[in-house]
């Protein structure tokens, strides 16, 4: 059953994920990564991570991509507009992700125990019971930095997007 | 058809959503686009960071996944931010526009 699962999953993932990158208009592009995202999910909660399942879901497929598509629509970006690179150059840069591939998937393979052992059958490691212990214990105080990353994030992202008095005028 | 999941092909799908993001942002001009890339290659990160925290039985690697969650938030919104500065100042988002530093 699960491979099975894991298999439509990691198709659907991989097939809209090139979508992102070869369509031609940006929003069928977000659109495209929204799927991805939800993928993702469903292979998290394959893997029995409820917690990051709802996080991806609700953080990744919601707020982010929202933000993709309203700055995409506060910009109008139509699909003609964006000027292609050269063929050669694009054969190159495929080729290059493709080797790239190559060499990480050779050097992740480091034991022998991962071509046999299961990881979907993994008990309550990531349930909310779980994480929220080991966050509040262990890594509490990466947890406190954090937000304070969230706050400089903010006041930077207001900051950037606020109108001078001189764009107002011209 | 594979009889059970293991670890292995979890490296392999993140390796494949990894480098089509790298492929996506050297191809694309379109600097919204490369930015979805990035976030494309950090969901890759963040899915093998979950397949070997299962695989190690250890919920720090979930915990991880969650920091990296917190960042590309963080990131995406200031991100977005430049860009809408860089098209108020340019009236297109095309990054190969933006080389001022190379000459």
């Amino acid at each position: 059953m699960s491979p099975i699962v894991f298999l439509i999953f990691a198709a659907i993932a991989v097939i809209s994920a090139m979508t992102v990158v070869f369509a031609k208009n940006p929003v069928h592009s977000v659109l495209a990564l929204i799927i991805t995202f939800f993928s993702i999910a469903g292979l998290y909660l394959l893997m029995n991570a409820q917690f990051l399942f709802i996080v991806q879901i609700i953080v990744y497929a919601g707020a982010i991509m929202v933000l993709f598509l309203f700055v995409l629509m506060l910009l109008n970006l139509n699909a003609d507009s964006e000027p292609q690179k050269s063929g050669r150059f694009r054969l190159i840069a495929t080729f290059c992700a493709g080797l790239l591939m190559l060499a990480f998937a050779a050097a992740m393979k480091i034991d022998p125990a991962m071509a046999e052992k299961n990881v979907a059958s993994v008990p309550e490691i990531g349930l909310v019971k779980n994480l929220g212990k080991v966050l509040f214990t262990d890594y509490l105080v990466p947890f406190e930095i954090s937000s304070i990353l969230f706050l400089a994030g903010m006041v930077g992202a207001v900051l950037l997007g606020k109108r001078t008095p001189k764009d107002v005028q011209s | 058809m594979i009889q059970e999941v293991t670890a292995e092909h979890y490296i392999i799908l993140a390796t494949t959503l990894f480098c089509i993001g790298v492929a996506g942002v050297l191809i694309r001009r379109n600097a919204i686009v490369v930015l979805m890339c990035i976030e494309l290659m950090l969901n890759a990160v963040n899915l093998l960071m979950v397949a070997f925290s299962s695989y190690h039985k250890d919920p720090s690697g979930q915990l991880f996944v969650f920091f990296i969650m917190v960042v590309a938030a963080a990131e995406v919104a200031v991100g977005l931010a430049i860009l809408v500065m860089v098209y108020r100042n340019t009236r297109s988002t095309d990054v190969s526009l933006l080389d001022k530093l190379k000459n």
